[in-house]
């Protein structure tokens, strides 16, 4: 998938990595979309979608595959251009942005290739090293401690490939601590793991939080969503609902997300919600 | 002892085999060192392509009684820019673009060629190298487009190392994405000019990815990978020079034949990814 041209005046000038967020705007929201809509190759696929968040908030976005969860997190990534509406991250166009962290989906990586866990971590501060210069003594302190901080601390010198799914998540995770990153993206990183380890990366998520770091999880598990997070975006190629777990989960917006896949039961305290699409398919919009 | 050296050192004492053992340690040592980011990146078709389509440009210089080197250079240099708009922006697929162009150039050269009275002995060379007919002027041409080569690695080592192993990270981090994509394709067409008169337009592909290949399924680390990878490619130069000299091989072909040896031996015997582990992998599952 082509990441998508970043606008011309989107170029990251040099006072960038030297100055440190020189384009952050105070009091603005973390990140702000208006009407934002994205096409590919003409056809739809993602309208009508705006949010507010602000920093330290955590928000999931659910809905069925295909329904635009990579498309919207590549749009607030700056890697892919809206074809309508605004995009701000506090208060400027994303391209700008270094401080914006994307762990993509587990399939797009290829853990056959020979990086070890701490190199793949201090790629998050190459921008921050700068060009012709290599990593000091500082950036690899920086990048033991943002492992240390996931609970990798040992693991530097093996190979990606040597890792489980949920410790290769946490490398990305490191990756993102390492960049200093503000608005951090994960692309399904419950996909795949049990539940002490997503429970682990939750708790990170948490860490991160109480830094004020703002969080954008898409994911599957519709009751992790409910449980864990101060917002759920439900998203079907348009955005239905954005809120309160409790008032997005609704009866309705559900229906409208999920058509025939998916059965509501009232069950005294809540809803019961029963879902077959899963996971792992790679999102075509 | 003082036979085997006698042996050893015989071909040296010809000032063309001299030449010759220079170019190809140069062809050995930085084609390879680039390759292992064509074999990581899956871009061997790319290299295929862009060494056919320098023809046309080699057989105009070699017509009008230029340096070979600088018509490869040129066409090099337009191969890689043209290649790298192909995969931009075609409504067929890149593959069946790059595949139409790579053919239809491949074709104009040997057309060409064939109005030539020495049309046999000419295609031969270029197809398959001239080892021993590389002259000083030549090796300074290749010496300095190495330089290039190796300085250009280096100093964008880190940068590279993102843009092959997560697009996406490259992306974030506002890396220059389109100029270091070029870039790469461009040092392909330096290589692949260095490369054309030890081993020919037909065999360059070989100095490409077998001896990255080979150092991929030993080592850990790309630093690693690219050291295996020179050492494998100069080394087997030399051991084809003297297949060459001594068994009349042609030499391009004989350090082919080297290079691909050592790969066969590697892929059976190494512990950690080769045949060996798949079978291991296969009766596990």
């Amino acid at each position: 998938m082509e990441p998508g041209n970043p606008a011309p005046g989107n170029a990251v000038s040099m006072s960038n990595w030297v100055i440190k967020h020189a384009t952050h705007k105070d009091n603005s929201p973390a990140i702000r979309l208006e009407s934002v809509a994205v096409q590919y190759n003409g056809a739809p696929a993602l309208f009508e979608v705006s949010l507010t968040l602000q920093p330290g908030e955590r928000a999931a976005i659910v809905g069925p595959n295909g329904a635009g969860k990579t498309s919207l997190m590549q749009v607030i990534a700056g890697t892919l251009r809206p074809s309508a509406g605004s995009v701000e991250i506090f208060g400027h166009r994303p391209g700008g942005h270094v401080c914006i962290a994307y762990l993509p989906q587990r399939s797009q990586i290829d853990w056959e290739f020979p990086v070890t866990v701490r190199e793949v971590a201090m790629m998050g501060r190459i921008r921050k090293i700068g060009l012709f210069r290599w990593p000091t003594r500082r950036d690899w302190g920086i990048v033991d401690d943002a492992l240390g901080r996931v609970g990798l601390s040992g693991f530097q010198d093996r190979r990606i490939a040597e890792l489980s799914g949920g410790e290769q998540q946490k490398v990305f995770l490191a990756q993102a601590l390492a960049q200093e990153a503000e608005v951090i993206l994960l692309d399904e990183p419950f996909n795949g793991l049990d539940m002490p380890t997503q429970g682990s990366i939750l708790d990170i998520l948490d860490e991160l939080r109480a830094a004020r770091v703002t969080a954008i999880v898409a994911t599957h598990d519709l009751n992790l969503a409910a449980e864990r997070f101060d917002r759920v975006l439900l998203l079907q190629r348009r955005l239905i609902a954005f809120g309160a777990p409790a008032q997005v989960f609704t009866r309705p917006n559900l229906m409208l997300a999920y058509g025939g896949h998916v059965h509501v039961l009232p069950d005294g305290e809540g809803l019961m919600i029963l879902t077959d699409t899963c996971c792992e398919g790679d999102e075509v919009a | 002892m003082t036979g085997l050296l006698a042996w050893l050192s015989e071909p040296f004492s010809y000032p063309f085999m001299v030449r010759g053992l220079w170019a190809s340690l140069i062809v050995g040592i930085v084609v390879p060192l680039l390759g292992t980011y064509v074999v990581l990146r899956g871009m061997a078709f790319f290299g295929d392509a862009m060494a056919h389509i320098v023809l046309p440009g080699v057989v105009i210089a070699y017509l009008l009684g230029w340096p070979i080197t600088l018509g490869a250079l040129v066409a090099g240099v337009l191969a890689a820019l043209i290649i790298g708009a192909i995969s931009r922006r075609t409504r067929i697929r890149e593959d069946t673009a790059i595949g139409v162009v790579f053919a239809g150039a491949f074709a104009l050269g040997v057309a060409m060629l064939s109005l030539q009275r020495s049309y046999a002995v000419d295609l031969a060379h270029i197809l398959f190298g001239n080892l021993l007919g590389v002259s000083n002027s030549d090796l300074r041409l290749m010496a300095v487009l190495s330089g290039i080569v190796l300085l250009t690695i280096g100093a964008f080592y880190k940068e590279f190392l993102v843009m092959s192993f997560d697009p996406t990270l490259a992306a974030t981090l506002r890396l220059p994405v389109f100029i270091l994509q070029n870039a790469l394709l461009v040092l392909m067409a330096l290589v692949i000019v260095v490369s054309l008169q030890t081993v020919g337009v037909a065999l360059i592909l070989a100095m490409l990815v077998t001896p990255g290949a080979t150092a991929y399924l030993v080592t850990r680390r790309l630093p690693s990978m690219m050291a295996v990878a020179s050492i494998l490619g100069a080394a087997s130069a030399i051991c084809g020079l003297y297949l060459s000299f001594y068994w009349n091989f042609a030499s391009g072909p004989a350090i082919v034949l080297v290079e691909t040896a050592v790969f066969v031996v590697v892929f059976i015997m190494a512990p950690s990814r080769g045949w060996r582990r798949s079978s291991i992998l296969e009766k596990r599952g």
